[in-house]
C-alpha cells in the first residue's frame, strides 16, 4: 500500500468537507474492495475518508411498497433481516451469497453498488428491481446509474446514502459462480411487478444491464419456457479465461430460466 | 502518525501507527500477537480471522485505524490459562489440523458460527467455512471438530 492520510467522518456533511479539502481522496466504507485494491497498489489516493462510522447511513426499513437500505448496511444485515426475507426474499438471498461470512460482516451494499464491479451481485438487484439510488445531493433511477466498468452516475465527491427497492410480486436471483473466486460469471435477477417484468444481468457485460426481449416475453407469460430461444448477442459481452462471451451469452438464458423458476 | 487505541484480548492498548497499517500487522508486529496469520493477503484464505466486537472479520482487510475503540479478540485470547477454549480442545481432539497455519483463523471463524448457530448442520458448517482455506486436511476433521465443539458449548 502507498501511504495516505486517514480521516474519520462523523456525519455526511463532515465527510463532504474533508473530501473537498483533500488532494485526491477516496471514501472508505466497509473497505472490502478498496483495501484489497490499495494493497495491490492499483490506486493511490492521497486521503481516505472513513465514512463507516456515520450512523445515519446504516439500517434497513421495510414498508408495504419498498425496502430501503442504508448505504453502509453490511451484507449480513440484509441477508439475515426477517423483514427483508419476507418482503423481497431474492434480495436477502442475494446478500447471503456474496463472498464469505467474514466479507459479509464488513462489505456494504453502498460500497458494492458505488463500485459497479462487473461481477458484483447487488447491481443486478438494483437494476432488476428498478431501485432508486439516493445520494447526498439527489435521487438517481437505477436505469441511469450503471455506466460501465467500475463507472456509475455518481459525481466526484458524491456519497451514496441509501437505496430504495420497490417490493415486487415475486423475484428470483440465480448466479453461476466463477469457480475460483465465486464472483458471478453470470447472474440474473428477475422481478415480476404488476406493470411488467424486469430482467437484469451481472457478470456478463461491462456493468449490469437489462434484457428487454426477455422482459417482454416474461410479461406475457411468467414461466421459464417463455424464455426458450431468447438469447443475448455475445458481441459486447465479457470474455476471459473463465468463460468466452458466447458461453456467457448461453448462460444468461439458462440462469434467467432458473431465476424465473426460483422466483417467490 | 495518528494514535489508535483498542482493547485486545481484554487489555487496553494504544500506539502511533501509519494510517496504512493493517489490523493484522498491528496485532503481529506491534503487539507481538503472532497467532493471527497472513496467508493470502487478498481477503480470501481466512488465516487472519479475528473478532472485532464479537464478529469474525479478516484482519488483513481492516485498517488498524478502523478498529479504533473496538474490542478485538485473537486466538491468544481464547484459552483460560492452561484450559483451552472448547473449540481449540475439539480441534486437538479430532485432529483438525496438520500444518496448523490456517488453524487460528478456522478456530476464530468457527466460534463465531457457533455463537450465531448453536447447532449447525454439516452443510451449514461447510458453507460457513467458505472464507477459510485449508490445504492439508481436506476439511473433514475440521467439520467434525466444529460439530463436536458446538455440542460441548451448548452444554
Amino acid at each position: 500500500m502507498y501511504a495516505f492520510n486517514y480521516h474519520r467522518a462523523k456525519t455526511v456533511a463532515d465527510a463532504l468537507k474533508l473530501y473537498k479539502k483533500a488532494d485526491d481522496p477516496k471514501f472508505l466504507a466497509g473497505g472490502h474492495t478498496l483495501i484489497p485494491t490499495l494493497k495491490q497498489r492499483l490506486a493511490r489516493p492521497s486521503d481516505l475518508i472513513d465514512i463507516s462510522g456515520i450512523a445515519t447511513l446504516k439500517g434497513v426499513k421495510v414498508s408495504k411498497t419498498a425496502v430501503t437500505i442504508g448505504a453502509l448496511t453490511p451484507h449480513v444485515e440484509v441477508a439475515t433481516s426477517s423483514a427483508v426475507k419476507k418482503a423481497i426474499p431474492a434480495l436477502a438471498g442475494l446478500a447471503e451469497e456474496i463472498g464469505d461470512p467474514q466479507v459479509r460482516h464488513r462489505g456494504t451494499m453502498g460500497g458494492s453498488v458505488a463500485n459497479s464491479d462487473p461481477a458484483a451481485d447487488y447491481p443486478a438487484a438494483v437494476l432488476g428491481l428498478g431501485a432508486t439510488i439516493e445520494t447526498n445531493a439527489r435521487k438517481i433511477e437505477a436505469d441511469k446509474f450503471f455506466k460501465g466498468v467500475f463507472e456509475t452516475a455518481l459525481k466526484d465527491g458524491e456519497i451514496l446514502t441509501k437505496i430504495s427497492f420497490p417490493v415486487p410480486e415475486k423475484a428470483g436471483y440465480m448466479r453461476f459462480d466463477q469457480p475460483a473466486s465465486r464472483f458471478a460469471l453470470v447472474g440474473v435477477f428477475v422481478a415480476k411487478f404488476k406493470g411488467g417484468v424486469r430482467v437484469a444481468v451481472t457478470g456478463a457485460g461491462p456493468c449490469a444491464f437489462r434484457v428487454p426481449a426477455m422482459e417482454k416475453a416474461l410479461s406475457a407469460k411468467f414461466a421459464p419456457e417463455a424464455l426458450e430461444g431468447i438469447t443475448v448477442p455475445a458481441d459486447d459481452l465479457n470474455s476471459d479465461i473463465h468463460g468466452s462471451a458466447e458461453y456467457r451469452a448461453h448462460l444468461i438464458t439458462v440462469m434467467a430460466k432458473r431465476a424465473v423458476a426460483a422466483a417467490k | 502518525m495518528p494514535a489508535v487505541s483498542m482493547t485486545v484480548n481484554g487489555k487496553k492498548v494504544s500506539a502511533d501507527v501509519e494510517p496504512r497499517t493493517l489490523l493484522v500487522h498491528y496485532l503481529r508486529e506491534h503487539l507481538g500477537l503472532t497467532g493471527t496469520h497472513v496467508g493470502c493477503d487478498t481477503s480470501q484464505c481466512g488465516a487472519c480471522v479475528v473478532h472485532i466486537n464479537g464478529e469474525s472479520v479478516k484482519s488483513c482487510t481492516v485498517l488498524a485505524a478502523q478498529a479504533e475503540g473496538a474490542k478485538v479478540t485473537t486466538i491468544e485470547g481464547l484459552a483460560d490459562g492452561d484450559k483451552l477454549h472448547p473449540m481449540q480442545e475439539a480441534f486437538r481432539e479430532h485432529h483438525a489440523l496438520q500444518c496448523g497455519f490456517c488453524t487460528p483463523g478456522m478456530v476464530m471463524s468457527a466460534i463465531d458460527l457457533v455463537k450465531k448457530n448453536k447447532n449447525p448442520s454439516e452443510k451449514e458448517i461447510r458453507e460457513w467455512l467458505s472464507g477459510n482455506l485449508c490445504r492439508c486436511t481436506g476439511y473433514h476433521n475440521i467439520v467434525k471438530a466444529i460439530a463436536a465443539a458446538a455440542q460441548t458449548m451448548r452444554g
